[in-house]
């Protein structure tokens, strides 16, 4: 078992909060929502559980990852930077013509990138194709992706969530950013999502239920997932906008901006927890 | 004319082709009895996988497959394939150039009794709109066999067409595909026609018919739908007094397209378009009556020509 330091992993998580706040900046619209709920899911992934050479980003041996929600992909850049796979200055050219970082991810712009996600419902199609053809070459890789909660009323991940358990992809670990809320409002209100966590169990998958800004839970579903043996999906409850106060909670900041004021202080509540 | 299915030439070229390159994999959405890639399954079972009726994560999953290492073949007819995942083809597999194939089965008229909902009109077109992606239909069964080594080498995503019915053949075998390449049937010095799949025989018939008229014919294999080289193009149409295009597709958006983007502005002769013309199919009990309605036959593209000459 791999030490962790809880302290460190959550302060990498506001790390990455902090960064996907200054990327998008003041008076700027950017999906600050999803980006800032996830960041504690990607902290546990990317620098405690995935087996990964940041020098070495390409390496055969290396675990995956695929942000299937990925309109939150300022939140992955800014961990595939302090992971130092490229140099924290580029963050700050994203969207920018001739820029490595787009406003999804893109495997052939981004180093770290695996896969081309963001049309909500394929980077969990793709994750699972790349854990079939990692269990192919024999090879111990195991694939993690994010969803988010809103994504999954897309038919294409039942397809996909079908297939990774028909096909027995025990090397796939779903987590599932249940933050609750969509870009137009709670999804419970707009539309009828049903028991997310017997969804995935009537689709074959382990299902584990945790606090998604619980590091420790975080962590210990992540270890769990290693001894089960079919796709696992950690459902993580979460806080939309999280780490900054005006921003929980409010499906406005799905996609939202905030004027000078509102982001001094923001950013101001995020360098308190670095 | 001797006839042979393409489908099954396919079939069993995929499995050699597996034999070759043990990175080739199928994926099936149920119609593997049709799409022919049940030859696969049975050689090749754990490089096989039925994906079952769910053809957008199938085209995602092969993304997924791709990103291995693997060299996926994706099967569905020609609609569904082309139709019900094109957004899982243009993001998951086109925008990071994956090395995905797509094999559009049944593709045109030719799955007559089913009707319009599996009639494909429009796969050629769709397929085009992606950047990168490379448009091919095998005129028979030996051409197929060529067509699935170069789709194989071919380094990026492919779709390509077959016709459900048994083809007349018109090449020979173990002749190489180059994917671009517009193969010229017959030589003819009045008017020249681009056709691909099952209208290619077709065109070669009229040409016969045309020839007791004293009219020259020039007959095209356009085996390629993308990419083609505008400028290559435009040097069958130099010299011609009218240009014809024939396809068992819309006229919108497929080869009539393609040949009018390269040879406008430059060719001042009359350019006639042969395909559905903005309308569905429907069932009949053999094929042959489904091309007779739309009109696909020797008899008209001969007329066709004779009439753009007279224009001229």
């Amino acid at each position: 078992m791999k030490t962790v330091d809880i302290e460190q992993l959550n302060k990498k998580a506001a790390l990455i909060r902090y960064y996907v706040t200054k990327m998008i900046g003041a008076n700027k619209k950017g999906h600050f929502g999803g980006s800032l709920s996830v960041a504690d899911i990607l902290s546990a992934i990317y620098f405690y559980k995935m087996n990964y050479d940041p020098k070495n980003p390409k390496w055969d041996g290396r675990d995956r990852f695929f942000l299937s929600k990925g309109h939150a992909s300022y939140a992955q850049y800014a961990a595939l930077a302090i992971l130092g796979v490229f140099p924290e200055n580029e963050l700050y050219k994203a969207k920018q013509v001739g820029s490595m970082l787009q406003g999804h991810p893109d495997m052939n712009k981004t180093p770290g990138v695996e896969g081309n996600t963001g049309s909500l419902a394929q980077g969990i199609s793709l994750a699972a194709g790349c854990a079939q053809g990692l269990k192919l070459d024999g090879s111990n890789s195991k694939v993690f992706v994010v969803l988010g909660d809103g994504e999954i009323a897309e038919g294409q991940v039942w397809e996909a969530a079908t297939a990774a358990s028909c096909f027995e992809l025990d090397n796939l670990v779903g987590v599932l950013d249940n933050n609750g809320l969509e870009s137009t409002g709670v999804i419970a209100e707009r539309h009828c999502i049903g028991d997310i966590k017997a969804k995935w169990q009537a689709f074959g998958w382990h299902t584990i239920e945790v606090d998604g800004h619980d590091m420790q839970q975080l962590v210990n579903a992540l270890d769990a997932s290693d001894e089960i043996d079919k796709p696992v999906m950690i459902i993580a409850n979460t806080i939309k906008g999280k780490g900054i106060s005006l921003a929980e909670n409010v499906a406005a900041f799905h996609n939202g901006m905030m004027n000078s004021e509102d982001f001094d202080a923001a950013i101001e509540q995020l360098e308190s927890q670095l | 004319m001797k006839y042979e299915c393409i489908r099954s030439a396919y079939g069993k070229k995929l499995v050699e082709a597996g034999a070759v390159n043990k990175n080739i994999v199928a994926l099936e959405a149920d119609l593997g009895k049709s799409t022919m890639s049940c030859m696969f399954e049975k050689a090749y079972p754990n490089r096989f996988f039925e994906m079952n009726i769910a053809e957008q994560n199938m085209a995602a999953f092969a993304g997924g497959l791709a990103l291995t290492g693997k060299i996926p073949f994706i099967h569905s007819f020609a609609i569904f394939a082309s139709g019900r995942c094109f957004e899982q083809i243009r993001q998951s597999i086109g925008t990071a150039k994956l090395s995905v194939k797509i094999c559009g089965s049944s593709c045109g008229l030719s799955d007559f009794g089913d009707g319009a909902t599996h009639q494909t009109i429009e796969d050629i077109a769709i397929m085009r709109t992606i950047p990168g992606m490379v448009v091919l239909e095998a005129v028979d069964a030996n051409q197929v066999e060529g067509l699935v080594d170069a789709v194989v080498a071919h380094d990026g995503p492919v779709y390509f067409r077959m016709n459900r019915s048994d083809s007349p053949v018109l090449t020979q075998p173990g002749e190489k595909f180059e994917i671009g390449k517009i193969y010229t049937m017959r030589e003819g010095s009045d008017a020249v026609i681009f056709a691909c799949g099952n209208m290619v025989s077709i065109a070669l018939e009229a040409a016969d018919l045309l020839e007791k008229q004293g009219v020259s014919l020039k007959v095209l294999n356009v085996s390629t739908l993308k990419p083609l080289d505008h400028e290559y193009i435009k040097s069958f149409a130099d010299g011609m007094k009218a240009v014809l295009t024939a396809e068992e597709h819309s006229v919108i958006g497929g080869l009539n397209s393609a040949v009018c983007q390269a040879i406008a502005g430059s060719f001042v002769g009359p350019v006639v378009a042969i395909g559905m013309n903005d309308c569905f199919g429907f069932s009949t009990l053999d094929y042959q009556t489904i091309l007779n309605y739309f009109e696909f036959t020797p008899e008209r593209i001969a007329n066709d020509v004779v009439k753009s000459l007279g224009a001229k």
